[in-house]
């Protein structure tokens, strides 16, 4: 299959208003006739269900969480761009845009990050309509904060709770449609498989996680925005639930997965502390805008922080990019700390930590100023580590964050299986190989809110789409292919659990295909991962049963599709011999330590398509064409 | 800092199902860390149940945070436990002794009930938000974010309200197992924009109709649901609630 992604001709300006108009449009009588299943119900999924049902289209909404406002999207601190210029710094849509292309190292499609750039400024409006109340000044008009990779204030921020604050706007939009009849909750229900009939997209087979109900749900169109796939490392910032499931059941009916190994490390998070912590908490990146981040400039100094003299000190970020200095992209940070460590100057127990010091910053605004605007931060900080951060530098390490990979779209965020939409996390499209702080949740709510409730007009309008029921051959095969699949994972009965195989699954995927990455390293995942597949299938251990609320034989399920998931990863990360954005393959550095790209043999979107467990997935080229951003080394100096 | 290991003994709550009666078990953990959270603890006494094929504790938890209100235990009676303004996924063992016993039980309320052990169903904190808990506004006709200048006063008023994770902690804690600090949280932070005001008379009196329906008990200024709160939602919202209340059933404001 030839991977067409639809951008529309034209200028770059012009493509999304002409495709708006070019879209054909369902008759609003019409629209109650079409039934729009939504997986999943963070800034992506909610947004879409609940301006999906504003259309009049019938709307399914399910989501794992007890409640949709639960969705990890809520874990979201910094903030959210925008390109409103209230700041009147110089930003401007088309800035924003070349920001967001150039953090992503040029691997993202332009038309697609530009009409990102273009909707973000409606996503403000819509949000502060909501009643979501964002930073503001005495003057009662929106605060802005800058954030790294860019050079002017377009941040628009709620304290460090910007995702749960823009998640219950969403949900409160979402529980006026559920109020108004027009849309059915499924809460605590997991997506097990994508059910295809003639080539579409036409339904899901899901469990009730409370009852173990397995059953068929048949629409007109899947939407998918079920996040990202980070706990495929074990230890992340990501929620415990959050997982590659639908993701990854939709890939093996035949949706393409695209760049899987795009993978965000961020610099700022707790450092991992002893072997059995479940996760790793991100300090939000606004703190680079006040802290200052360094290490000893002697190897092994083991000095308390206040021991050491400003001049034994390296502020490496501010001496190797005196123009961005702290506000480097996180791809960079996350790198420049690991080099740090790796040097032998890291810092705390373990040696794998950097400073991240605020004492400057207390001394020119004082201490009170600091609380306003990270207090909640601090707090947790404290809480987590037991020490103080307004006396002690903090401590911080890069931590695995955000997947920039996903399945693949086209420009109407329509899989290659027609009827398949995949909004946020979940799809791969725009933000290259490296997201730039303060964009995901720009672009959950841009997918939901302004993309996908006209595209998938355009699909309703065109599509031809036979009647089906439940009892269709292929609902049937699917819903069987599930049970026999929880049976199987209840039977087993073996001596290890889920939690360790999973650790043992992240270990390799951290050391093999983390930070950096060579041939060598990702050669032996090759080898490493199918064994503790094998494994697992052989030796796990799930008790109780399948008839009740049962979370071990939940996680059991979604690490089994973790270790199917992480093998593709690591064939994409060996296949681009090159480094971009948090893809840094050793082999491919310029002098500096820096990523170099290879645009002449990998300046393409890699989408891979299912052939089979363990068999090599067929590779599928998108070529990238850069016709208004020029491209170049990357450079924040 | 370095951290020690403690011994717990660890007395939690197990219960098949809404309709069974439920107990308690004990069990023994040897070589527990400081430094790890509480969550992880019981991670730990999951998978030593689990190897001795005992079927593990469920419980809920996501975010681990303290911002997605999934997790939700009554620990050692307090809710979330004893740490003020905090999370029970936030709880380190830090602040436990070795050789404590350690008791955990879900939320008790009429309005959520027990699903297994300590996960309880919380269905009815959405079906209040369902009723009028929300601004209507249609996608796409917002107007511009900065035509409406909000006082910073105003603005802080109603993000300390929507502070609120919808965690049940401020039920758990009521001796009436009350939902006014969750209820009045929503309708405080909306009764301090103006983009609240158009509906919020109707907004008070359906959202407190959908309350009671759902067998929350009243509110009786006890005062427990503030000291609960892991993110400190102050009683004064409630205050407020009450004045919206009564000001719409006074003027006879439509529902």
């Amino acid at each position: 299959m030839s991977l067409k992604s639809h951008v529309p001709e034209g200028a770059i300006q012009e493509k999304w208003t002409k495709h708006q108009f070019d879209l054909k449009l369902v008759n609003p009588a019409n629209k109650r006739k079409f039934e729009i299943i939504v997986v999943g119900t963070g800034l992506a999924g909610g947004s879409a269900a609940a301006s999906l049902a504003e259309l009049g289209y019938k709307v399914k909404s399910f989501c794992i969480q007890d409640s949709p406002r639960r969705a990890h999207s809520i874990a979201a601190q910094g903030g959210i761009n925008a390109a409103k210029n209230y700041a009147n710094d110089g930003d401007s849509v088309w800035r924003l845009f070349y920001d967001t292309v150039k953090g992503g190292d040029y691997r993202s499609r332009e038309a697609n990050v530009y009409r990102l750039a273009e909707i973000s400024t409606a996503i403000i409006d819509q949000c502060v309509a909501q009643g979501v109340p964002f930073a503001r000044e005495y003057g009662g008009l929106l605060d802005n904060r800058s954030f790294g990779g860019a050079q002017v204030s377009r941040t628009f921020y709620a304290r460090g709770q910007t995702g749960q604050q823009l998640l219950l706007g969403c949900y409160s939009a979402l529980m006026r449609q559920v109020d108004l009849g027009a849309v059915d909750l499924y809460p605590r229900t997991e997506m097990l498989d994508l059910i295809v009939i003639d080539g579409q997209a036409r339904g899901i087979v899901t469990r009730n996680l409370v009852t173990g109900k397995m059953d068929v749900h048949i629409g007109d169109a899947v939407v998918l925005a079920t996040g990202g796939y980070g706990r495929v490392f074990y230890l992340s910032t990501n929620g415990q639930g959050s997982n590659v499931t639908a993701a990854w059941r939709a890939h093996k009916r035949g949706a393409y997965m695209a760049n899987p190994c795009f993978t965000q490390i961020h610099p700022t998070c707790i450092p991992v502390h002893g072997e059995h912590q479940s996760k790793l908490t991100l300090m939000s990146e606004s703190l680079r805008n006040d802290g200052r981040v360094w290490v000893p400039k002697e190897k092994g100094d083991k000095r308390a922080p206040g021991q050491i003299p400003e001049n034994e000190r390296d502020y490496y970020l501010e001496r190797r990019y005196p123009s961005f200095g702290n506000l480097v992209p996180r791809d960079v940070a996350s790198r420049a700390a690991k080099q740090a460590c790796d040097e032998g100057r890291g810092v705390g127990e373990t040696g794998l930590a950097v400073y991240l010091d605020f004492a400057d910053a207390i001394k020119r605004v004082g201490e009170d100023a600091i609380r306003g605007k990270y207090g909640n931060l601090f707090h947790m900080y404290e809480k987590i580590t037991g020490e103080n951060p307004y006396k002690t530098p903090m401590r911080i390490y890069p931590a695995v964050h955000y997947t920039m990979g996903g399945l693949w779209v086209d420009y109407n965020l329509m899989s290659n299986l027609p009827g398949l939409f995949v909004l946020g996390e979940a799809n791969f499209s725009d933000h290259g190989a490296n997201r730039l702080g303060a964009s995901a949740l720009m672009q959950g709510l841009a997918d939901g809110y302004f993309v996908v409730p006209y595209t998938i007009g355009g699909y309703l309008a065109t599509a031809k789409i036979a009647p089906a029921d439940a009892t269709h051959a292929a609902a049937q095969e699917a819903l069987g292919g599930s049970k026999e699949r929880i049976a199987k994972l209840l039977g087993v009965r073996g001596k290890k659990t889920v939690d360790e195989l999973h650790r043992e699954l992240g270990l390799v995927m951290w050391n093999r295909c983390g930070m950096a990455r060579n041939a060598e390293g990702l050669d032996k995942a090759l080898g490493e991962i199918p064994r503790i597949r094998e494994e697992f299938w052989k030796n796990v251990n799930v008790q109780g049963s399948g008839d009740d609320l049962n979370q071990t034989l939940e996680l059991a399920g979604r690490v089994a599709d973790f270790l199917e998931f992480a093998e593709t990863m690591v064939i994409d990360a060996r296949e681009r011999n090159e480094s971009c954005g948090g893809h840094f393959r050793e082999e491919s550095q310029t002098e500096e330590n820096e990523a170099r790209r290879d645009d002449e043999k990998y300046s393409y979107v890699a989408a891979w398509e299912y052939k089979g467990v363990g068999e090599r997935p067929a590779l599928h080229k998108e070529d990238l064409t850069f016709e208004n951003v020029k491209l170049t080394q990357r450079s924040y100096k | 800092m370095s951290d020690r290991n403690i011994r717990l003994k660890v007395r939690v709550w197990r219960q098949n199902g809404p309709n069974d009666k439920g107990r308690f078990e004990n069990h023994e953990l040897a070589e527990i860390s400081q430094g790890i959270s509480f969550l992880e603890m019981l991670d730990l006494l999951n998978r030593q149940l689990t190897l001795a094929g005992i079927e593990p504790v469920a419980f809920d938890s996501d975010c681990r945070e303290g911002i997605c209100g999934s997790c939700s235990m009554i620990i050692n009676g307090m809710a979330h436990g004893p740490q003020k303004g905090t999370t029970a996924c936030q709880l380190h063992m830090r602040h436990f002794e070795d050789g404590a016993t350690i008791t955990i039980e879900p939320w008790r309320a009429k309005a959520f009930p027990v699903i297994k052990d300590l996960v309880v169903d919380r269905a009815a904190f959405d079906r209040i938000q369902q009723a009028g808990g929300y601004i209507s506004v249609r996608t796409g006709s917002a107007p511009d974010a900065n035509a409406i200048p909000i006082g910073k006063e105003a603005a802080d008023a109603a993000f300390d309200a929507a502070a609120c994770i919808g965690c049940g902690a401020c039920v758990a804690a009521c001796p009436n197992a009350s939902a006014m600090l969750f209820v009045s949280a929503k309708i405080s932070q909306f009764a301090h924009l103006p983009q609240g005001q158009p509906e919020r008379w109707r907004r008070v009196q359906r959202m407190v109709a959908q309350m009671d329906e759902e067998k929350f008990g009243a509110c009786t200024n006890v005062g427990e649901c503030e000291a609960a709160c892991p993110k400190e939602i102050s009683v004064r919202n409630i205050a407020l609630l009450n004045r919206d209340y009564l000001l719409a059933r006074f003027m006879k404001e439509p529902v």
